[in-house]
């Protein structure tokens, strides 16, 4: 028997650090390697890269689709994720100007009438692009009520500057007329092209008109598109503020309804910023433009106009939330571009004006989650060592004929879908599930008193434990294979018991199989989700069911990708402590 | 074949079978005595049981039959690890994720030795076999003859008066194997210890023991010490299993005490022989004569018959000439003869004289 014997491991030259002869071999090698030249005279080193390089070309070329695979399915989503997980530009691209505004406010009380101006800017922008319910719900996930506050301030913000639009009106129908607003702000270049193109578009239509057929009208349709709307430098320099809401107006209409400028008056908040512009600092002479003589007019009136300061409008006609300094804090505090706020959420702090606070605590359930995903992943670890581990031994200590006909055994499970296992556990643990019947009829428990085994960590854990045995038992199983017979037989002669053989020589040589089951057992299982999902009911269920729910439920991405880049730490944390513990080269799959 | 050294057997089996299927015999009816401070060898061809019995002994295996006695007492149902017997194995077996002073080390824990008392003796076992300097290497770091010494070191640490080395020196070369099997024998002499000794490589056996025991299908064919085996084989399975044999087939002509006759097949010729075990005349038997006992030209006497043979090949080996001759029939005959000045060196196609002594040739079973 000991002819079958494989020959001796511990000869391999090449797995040893240290003063060995090959090492000294290969470290004199080294040390020549520098000045030893090819026949052709060059470093020999370099003639050798020279004749490796096709070589190694070809080996990148094979692996090169899949590396490519992986760079696009793999490595670019987790990259995608990482940077969800701080990203957070929605606030200053939506509001740029409160966002500006801000800046000045202490977080005490409300923000200055100046804010509030650029605030109804803002959200008349958003609300055309229909951007203000996206900016909603991205501020509900810090302060709950943002998002129906959002969007009922979006129902009504047609009505900021209204006041002003019908006096500007009343003081002259010319303000109501697309028109004057063209010739008021447009750079004149504009004008005439854009004159030019609609001469060109009723020409097309014309032409259209008289084809003999569709097919000849469709040919001769008028496609080109309207010429971007473009400012005046005048108007720019005369009116900022109507310049720049006026010239989004253009842009806004144009995307969104395929509208021009000299088709639609302007909305209420347009006249809004032209009262804003006139009533603070405009002077007749730095507007020389074709509308001269109304805006000078209308200089003069605006003094006597009926004001509403948008402030007051905002909180007395929409909503008296905006009158809540909690809001505002809200928006101030996700401002920036980058945000730590969903980082802070993940583990149970917050992001408010004042700083980082704690979340309250009938909030807080991450941390919980957190560890019970610890603690769940290493009891599932361990359940599967304890029942992997003398499976293992036996399967490597029978015939190869039993042994592999066991093995099949062990991977059965595979052969099931993951769903129909974990429901199948449903029907076996449930309160009027088979354990249950049978411990109820062998008399163990009482009728009333029937075992919670599911929907709770309980469940969780066995069905768990038993979907990962198989990732336990077989790098157990070829790490032990691989140990000869010899050594505890040897250890036993020696004088050990059996207990004493197994543990002192023929357990340590396990090591690495049970290192590399766990390892897998444990990053299987804390990412685990259709298992606790189905059975974990409340309390057995991982982070991963949290990271879903926020995927596909709530929509909180940039949550879900810090709760998942805090998930990717921890395993990489904990790897890194197995790695100083035990050594990654400890870990063998066989 | 109870070869018994009175009171003084150490090991002994007694009628010991043993059986893994429980439909063939490896070992059977096997019964051996092992005298304290012997160095025996089982000595046979892979299959024949050997490693089987030294399984038995050493407690791994258990006899389907017999008893198993240490020292007089019995040790079928004693489990290996209070049998306290050393063993060293074919692949060492050291422990590899222990250093060489850890294995050493093993033993003396398990019995519970203090530091100092493990530290002293671990140091003389590692500079028994020379390897004083080497006890924090792993075993990985060592080369196989290193490895065997520590394994060595390890089976003798802890004081066996047995040791059972199971093809101890299989794995290594034939130069570090003669060192070795030097080293062994010198070691076992002085520290007394008695061992039994695993090996299919008849050179080993008879270089290195005190009594070798030849196996063969599940029987001992014969034991004896070396010289005996060589010189005197038992049986024609012995006398072509150790050295060199050139065998001819015959029948028995004539049968006295000391003396038979052989009629070959080949040729008819008669040739005299040592009758060993056959039993009467017109039995078939096969004569072995040793290749260096053959003489060419031979002067033995009138009485002494001889043999005409044609050589087929003449080999030139440094220290002898070996001349492979065509002999009643058969063209594997192999005469050895030693380099000496005077010697005739033959060519193929001479035709040749060949004779022996009568005692040199044995009549056997065939």
């Amino acid at each position: 028997m000991t002819d079958s014997v494989p020959p001796a491991r511990a000869t391999g030259p090449d797995q040893f650090t240290g003063a060995t002869p090959d090492n000294a071999i290969r470290d004199a090698d080294r040390a020549k390697a520098g000045r030893v030249l090819a026949a052709d005279g060059t470093p020999l080193k370099r003639s050798l890269n020279r004749a490796l390089r096709a070589q190694k070309l070809r080996a990148l070329m094979l692996i090169a689709p899949l590396l490519i695979f992986i760079l696009i399915t793999f490595i670019a989503p987790i990259a995608d994720m990482l940077f969800r997980s701080v990203e957070n530009d929605i606030v200053s691209q939506t509001l740029p100007r409160t966002v500006v505004e801000l800046d000045r406010w202490d977080g005490e009380g409300t923000p200055d009438e100046e804010t509030y101006r650029a605030l109804a800017a803002d959200l008349m922008v958003a609300t055309e692009l229909k951007n203000h319910t996206r900016l909603g719900s991205r501020l509900n996930y810090e302060t709950t009520g943002i998002s129906s506050l959002f969007r009922k301030t979006g129902r009504d913000i047609d009505e900021a500057g209204e006041i002003y639009m019908d006096q500007f009106v009343a003081l002259d129908a010319a303000w109501e007329e697309p028109a004057t607003w063209v010739s008021l702000m447009a750079d004149p270049d504009w004008i005439a092209a854009q004159a030019d193109w609609s001469a060109r578009a009723k020409e097309a239509e014309a032409a259209q008109d008289a084809a003999a057929t569709a097919e000849e009208a469709r040919a001769l349709e008028f496609t080109e598109p309207e010429p971007r709307f473009r400012l005046s430098g005048t108007a720019r320099d005369a009116l900022p503020r109507t310049s720049r809401i006026y010239q989004q107006f253009a842009s806004v209409i144009r995307s969104e309804d395929g509208d021009s400028p000299t088709q639609e008056q302007p909305w209420a908040i347009v006249y809004q910023a032209l009262y804003e512009d006139l009533s603070g600092g405009f002077t007749g002479e730095s507007y020389d433009g074709a509308q001269a003589r109304l805006l000078s007019r209308a200089a003069d009136a605006v003094a006597a106009f009926d004001t509403l300061p948008v402030k007051e409008f905002f909180i007395e006609n929409v909503d008296e939330d905006w009158g809540d300094p909690e809001v505002w804090g809200t928006i101030k505090a996700f401002s920036s571009p980058y945000t730590a706020g969903y980082f802070l959420s993940a583990i149970d702090y917050q992001l408010t004006p004042q700083g980082i606070e704690p979340q309250p605590d009938d909030q807080k359930i991450y941390a919980l989650l957190f560890k019970r995903t610890m603690f769940m992943s290493l009891t599932i670890m361990f359940s599967c060592v304890l029942l992997g581990y003398p499976i293992a031994f036996l399967l490597s200590n029978l015939p190869l004929r039993t042994s592999n006909l066991l093995l099949i055994l062990v991977l059965l499970p595979f052969w099931t879908s993951l769903l129909v296992r974990t429901s199948a556990w449903k029907v076996l643990l449930q309160q009027e599930g088979v354990i249950n019947a049978i411990l109820v009829w062998a008399g163990a428990i009482s009728d009333v008193g029937r075992l919670q085994l599911i929907n709770n960590q309980t469940g969780t854990i066995i069905a768990m434990t038993h979907i990962l045995l198989p990732f336990m038992i077989l790098p157990l199983y070829s790490v032990m294979k691989t140990i000869p017979p010899q050594y505890v037989r040897a250890a036993k002669s020696l004088g050990a018991t059996n207990w004493t053989a197994f543990w002192r020589v023929y357990f340590p040589q396990s090591v690495p199989g049970i290192g590399a089951g766990c390892i897998l057992v444990f990053i299987l299982s804390i990412g685990y989700y259709i298992t606790p999902e189905i059975v974990g009911g409340t309390t057995g269920t991982f982070i991963s069911n949290r990271i879903a729910y926020h995927i596909s439920q709530s929509l909180n991405w940039g949550l879900a990708a810090a709760l998942g880049t805090i998930l990717l730490a921890l395993v990489l944390v904990l790897y890194y402590l197995y790695d100083r513990i035990v050594g990654i080269d400890n870990v063998s799959l066989g | 074949m109870l070869d018994t050294q009175g009171a003084q057997a150490f090991v002994e089996f007694d009628r010991v079978q043993k059986s893994y299927d429980g439909e063939t015999l490896v070992v059977k009816d096997l019964n051996l005595s092992i005298g304290r401070g012997e160095f025996l060898t089982m000595l046979g061809p892979s299959g024949s049981g050997k490693t089987t019995c030294l399984m038995m002994l050493a407690g791994f295996e258990t006899a389907t039959h017999g008893e198993i006695r240490l020292d007089g007492s019995e040790i079928n149902n004693i489990p290996p690890h209070k049998r306290g017997i050393g063993m060293v194995f074919q692949n060492y077996a050291l422990f590899p994720h222990m250093t060489v002073a850890e294995n050493l080390s093993f033993p003396l824990e398990v019995r519970k030795m203090g530091k100092s008392t493990r530290q002293e003796k671990i140091g003389r076992a590692l500079d028994m076999v020379q390897m004083g300097d080497f006890g924090g290497r792993r075993p990985a770091q060592l080369s196989g003859g290193q490895q065997q010494r520590i394994a060595l070191a390890r089976a003798l640490v802890f004081e066996p008066e047995l040791v059972l080395m199971d093809e101890p020196l299989g794995a290594l070369d034939k130069q570090l194997r003669e060192t070795l099997q030097f080293e062994i024998t010198r070691l076992a002499h002085d520290l007394g210890i008695t061992v039994v000794y695993v090996t299919h490589d008849q050179t080993e056996a008879l270089t290195m023991s005190d009594r070798v025991a030849v196996f063969d299908d599940g029987r001992i064919q014969q034991l004896a010490p070396p010289d005996e085996l060589y010189e005197q084989p038992k049986n024609s399975f012995v006398a072509q299993f150790i050295g060199e044999n050139n065998t001819l087939r015959g029948t028995v002509a004539t049968l006295s005490a000391d003396r038979c006759t052989v009629k070959l097949d080949g040729t008819g010729e008669t040739i005299d022989a040592l009758p060993v075990n056959i039993e009467k005349e017109g039995d078939k038997t096969l004569v072995s004569i040793r290749p260096e006992r053959v003489e060419f030209n031979p002067s033995l006497g009138e009485s002494a018959h001889t043999l005409d043979a044609e050589v087929l090949e003449f080999i030139y080996m440094g220290d002898v000439f070996r001349t492979r001759l065509k002999v009643a029939g058969r063209d594997d005959f192999v005469v050895k003869t030693r380099n000496r000045a005077d010697q005739v060196r033959l060519s193929p196609g001479d035709s040749v004289k060949i004779g022996w002594l009568p005692q040199d040739c044995r009549a056997l079973d065939a």
